[in-house]
């Protein structure tokens, strides 16, 4: 075995440390605290950040990547190991070899035959056409009128297990926090639900597709959990590219005014003039066009689709700063007329000191807020990126791609819908669970929604 | 003659509360309005004045909620009414005009319109005769060219004339019983006064039943009859005006009687060299047109003034909205380009020096704010807000030094030396205006700009906060420009005045010389319209 260092691997732990390390600092404010206790006294802060902590953790875990060994084949010299072009990540170990089933091509969820016909040999050796048994589904079984009864009583093991598993990592949490003041008991019921959906998932998917397999006859489920890793780190890595950029150059034109202003202005309304998806869409075909014109650089497969991933998240974050710029260069043009910086000025303090001490703290909510609501929409639209062909690579798991290949299939008869279904839901709820939550951030931190601010 | 005519309005023993908290907000209050007489009710911010006549309007955000008590116009009880009944007792029978006239119009329709249209729903009036009934109530109201004015928009008329069209609107229908919610008090002073007389002559005139609501004891003094005194909820003191100026019962109405000025003594001044001086100074802001933002021609913010400071003197700049007082203040600090004339502090002209430059004069020339809520930065605790200065101009201070200075300034100001590990947002404003205070003389300035400091604080604690300027005068040796709108705290404070119209400065002298014998029209007539307690 040997571990794999994507650029976005390592890319995401950055993130995520610096994240922490960002709230951390933002915790020692009592007014930022403040808000935050009341973004999560509500029921609905706590599932709702129990959901994306738990799709951020999936993400994470996806993103330990390593290729493993291959069998030594006769006539290699001695000692030397060979590794696989297949990199998989911990979570393919958790779910059990999920990924590695495959079937020919479609099978309907919980199928026990292809959903495709093929040319088939009877035991007199005549050819016919029908149904082909599916190679990963339903073996156990020695008629398949007892599919139904068997995935009852396989989900109630699993759900057993599931409960078991609940009170294992949900009790000592219970101990601990039983007297914080917050709602505690929401988050513990998402957690349950979400241990006992994927104990269940984890142990039915031995036997079955739980969501059919796709047209390549890859496991539908396996795919859009996959997706996930996708999701959520384009969100947060477009967001964070996107972010200084807009927060700088907002800051510097709002502060300095003059020619900066002039400047930044006419960076951001040329920007903006542009339409969106043509800028985005030429500059992924000429990165797709530099990626293969140098097949060197990437040793396996996935490393070019991740280089041409984050290209994308890049491309994202460079054309997308403008409104949020826009929106801090008015914030700061409002506080730079405020008194306190008017006395700083006064007292002589340096422009950098001014810009980091007094106006930087006082724009961060806007950029809290931008943050988690920029996420579902680059989210989103990395779905609709894929769908027009410039967005992620084939080879990389994705909702987009997912829904793009439904195109076709919606279009067939009998349609084949559990693609589609599969990639939407997980979709839908990390955009759901990120809207809601950034509803009630907006809530707590602007300060002209009245709830935040007890001042004037 | 006041308790021969029976009431128009009976209000007893209303009571509000918080609907969540159960938090009382009005503890019991009742009066009564009489026609032809101005009933005032008096009060600092969150006395709960404005919640009394909501609460008898049934107005109340639903925050609020009444809990007991009646009010009743005539025979009826208005919280036995529906609430179409009541809607007809608004308006028809009592009318309300609020503190701030320009929210209250429809920016986008003419002000007679909007006036013909209150008249169309109480009354039967159309076409040509509604026309003239609003022309009628405009010149009632004293709208000079009624008829001219009839097609102006809101924006097109000033503030005074948004609340005389306010009041001809409130009078649209002939009611019995105004209610005025601070009419006058975002208005420059001239017409403050101005304002004040109409509504007294319409309620001579008209027989209207007036509660005027105010925190202005001035106000009071100049156009009530009868005042009621409002603390926490509770009317704490009621007495016919002569009575209540002539011997206040109470401790706390002697303290906003305390407030206005007293024009008996006046400070004198002895300092004789120049702190500071002013030569012809010029503020032009430039106007932009066109593509290009070509300046096509200048604001004249602030157009030739000379004046000059010396130590340990006050000297107050006097102006109304927009007279460039507070560009002159800034033009000072070096934060304004100067288009003409110079400044010059210590012998040093100061108004071109580079940032670099200025460094030396800024711990020496500081400023203080009107608002305090906005002029510290709510992230911060005070302890930070204070040391600001002293890191940034260089004090050379240990760890120990600066906090063992922190306590000291906190103490000096009157505040708990505990006050610094607090944030802005935990303060009161009086609070944080001492804070300001500290901030300013935490670097040891000879000259501190003061620009409107109290305007923004209730009537009881402006005392306290000027009286705390007076004394840091006296212990440091501090010069104060202090620029206000405010003629009524001038006499308390200043050794010498400037009185500031359009940009230039029309008249200075010694206070007394201006507040006793003004030349120039433009002071009488600021004068003349502070409302003023002559001493016994």
């Amino acid at each position: 075995m040997k571990p794999l260092l994507l650029w976005s691997d390592v890319l995401i732990y950055l993130l995520v440390f610096s994240l922490c390390a960002f709230f951390l600092r933002l915790r020692r404010d009592p007014q930022i605290r403040e808000y935050w206790r009341q973004v999560f006294s509500t029921r609905v802060g706590m599932v709702t950040m129990t959901i994306i902590l738990v799709y951020v953790g999936i993400a994470l875990l996806d993103s330990l990547h390593f290729r493993r060994a291959l069998e030594p084949v006769a006539g290699s010299p001695h000692g030397e190991v060979f590794y696989g072009s297949k990199v998989s990540s911990v979570l393919d170990v958790m779910m059990d070899g999920m990924g590695e089933r495959f079937e020919a091509t479609y099978s309907a969820p919980f199928a026990l035959d292809s959903f495709e016909k093929q040319d088939m040999k009877d035991d007199a050796g005549h050819t016919y056409r029908g149904f082909p048994p599916l190679e990963h589904a339903g073996h156990h079984l020695s008629n398949a009128e007892e599919r139904w009864a068997d995935v009852l009583a396989k989900s109630a093991t699993a759900l057993m297990w599931g409960v078991l598993f609940s009170v294992l990592l949900i009790g000592p949490q219970w101990f601990f926090l039983r007297r914080s003041p917050f709602p505690w008991s929401a988050s513990w019921v998402t957690q349950g639900v979400v241990i006992c959906l994927s104990v269940w998932l984890v142990s039915i998917s031995r036997y079955y597709h739980v969501l059919g397999t796709d047209l390549g006859g890859a496991d539908v489920a396996y795919q859009s959990i996959k997706g996930i890793r996708t999701g959520v780190l384009l969100g947060t890595l477009a967001t964070l590219i996107m972010l200084p950029i807009a927060v700088s150059l907002g800051v510097m034109a709002g502060y300095f005014k003059g020619w900066v202003d002039d400047a930044v202005q006419y960076l951001y309304t040329t920007l903006s003039s542009i339409p969106g998806i043509l800028l985005i869409a030429a500059s992924v075909l000429l990165f797709q066009v530099y990626i293969d014109l140098h097949p060197d650089f990437f040793s396996v497969g996935l490393e070019k689709a991740d280089a041409r991933f984050l290209a994308l998240c890049f491309i994202l974050g460079v054309t997308s700063w403008s409104s949020l710029c826009r929106l801090i260069r008015a914030e700061t043009l409002k506080i730079s007329q405020l008194g306190y910086v008017q006395a700083a000025h006064a007292f002589g303090v340096s422009h950098q000191r001014i810009l980091m001490r007094h106006i930087l703290p006082n724009v961060t909510h806007i950029i809290l807020i931008t943050f988690v609501l920029d996420f579902s929409a680059l989210v989103l639209a990395e779905a609709v990126l894929s769908y027009i062909g410039v967005g992620i690579d084939p080879n990389m798991a994705s909702w987009g791609n997912m829904i793009n290949g439904a195109r076709s299939e919606l279009s067939r008869e009998p349609v084949v819908w559990w693609t589609l279904s599969g990639a939407f839901f997980f979709m839908f709820v990390l955009v759901l669970a990120a809207n809601l939550f950034s509803d009630l951030v907006r809530d707590a931190f602007d300060p002209r929604s009245g709830a935040g601010r007890s001042a004037t | 003659m006041s308790a021969l005519s029976p009431p128009v309005m009976q209000v007893a023993n209303l009571r509000v509360d918080v609907g969540e908290t159960g938090e009382a907000i009005l503890k019991g209050v009742s009066f009564e309005l009489r026609a032809g007489e101005i009933f005032a009710l008096v009060g600092e911010s969150g006395s709960g004045k404005s919640v009394t006549s909501l609460a008898a309007m049934r107005l109340l955000p639903n925050a609020l909620r009444i809990t007991g008590g009646e009010v009743r116009v005539g025979n009826e009880d208005l919280f036995d009414l529906s609430e179409a009944d009541m809607q007809s007792v608004r308006g028809e029978r009592v009318a309300m005009i609020f503190q701030n006239a320009m929210s209250a119009l429809n920016p986008v329709q003419t002000v007679g319109e909007q006036v013909a249209e209150t008249l169309r729903l109480h009354t039967r009036l159309a076409g040509d005769a509604l026309r003239k009934r609003v022309v009628q109530l405009f010149a009632e109201v004293g709208i000079q060219d009624a008829d001219a004015r009839y097609g102006f928009y809101p924006h097109q008329l000033s503030g005074g004339q948004q609340q005389r069209v306010m009041i001809a609107m409130a009078l649209a229908c002939e009611p019995d019983i105004l209610i005025a919610d601070e009419p006058t008090t975002a208005l420059d002073v001239t017409i403050q006064a101005q304002v004040l007389a109409l509504i007294r002559g319409l309620t001579r005139s008209r027989q209207l039943a007036v509660l005027l609501i105010t925190h202005d004891m001035g106000v009071v003094k100049n156009t009530a009859d009868e005042v009621a005194v409002m603390y926490r909820g509770e009317i704490i003191e009621r007495a016919p005006v002569d009575a209540f100026f002539r011997n206040p019962r109470e401790d706390y109405s002697r303290r906003l009687i305390a407030a206005l000025p007293d024009l008996s003594h006046f400070h004198e001044s002895a300092a004789e060299e120049a702190l500071l001086q002013l030569d012809d100074v010029k503020v032009y802001f430039p106007i932009r047109k066109g593509v290009l933002q070509r300046v096509v021609d200048y604001t004249r913010a602030v157009d030739g003034v000379t004046l000059k400071i010396g130590r340990a003197e006050t000297y107050a700049l006097v102006g109304e909205s927009g007279s460039g007082k507070s560009t002159l203040g800034r033009a000072i600090l070096n934060l304004e380009t100067v288009a003409g004339g110079q400044i010059t502090f210590l012998g040093q002209p100061i108004h071109s020096l580079g940032r670099r430059a200025m460094l030396p004069y800024r711990k020496k020339i500081q400023v203080v704010f009107q608002n305090p809520y906005s002029s510290m930065n709510p992230r911060l605790t005070v302890a930070q807000i204070i040391s600001e200065g002293m890191d940034s101009l260089g004090m050379g201070l240990t760890e120990t030094q600066r906090e063992d200075r922190i306590a000291a300034l906190l103490q000096r100001v009157q505040l708990d030396p505990a006050f610094g590990r607090r944030h802005p947002h935990e303060l009161s404003g009086g609070q944080l205006q001492r804070i300001a205070i500290a901030r300013a003389l935490a670097v040891e300035p000879e000259l501190i700009i003061c620009d409107e400091p109290t305007s923004a604080l209730d009537v009881s604690i402006r005392a306290d906060v000027l009286a705390l300027l007076q004394e840091l005068q006296r212990e440091f040796g501090v010069s104060y420009l202090f620029i206000t709108h405010d003629l009524s705290i001038v006499p308390s404070l200043a050794h010498r005045v400037g009185v500031m119209q359009a940009g230039r400065l029309v008249e200075q002298g010694t206070a007394e010389q201006i507040l006793t014998r003004p030349e120039h029209p433009y002071t009488q007539a600021l004068l003349a319209s502070v409302p003023r307690v002559d001493s016994p």
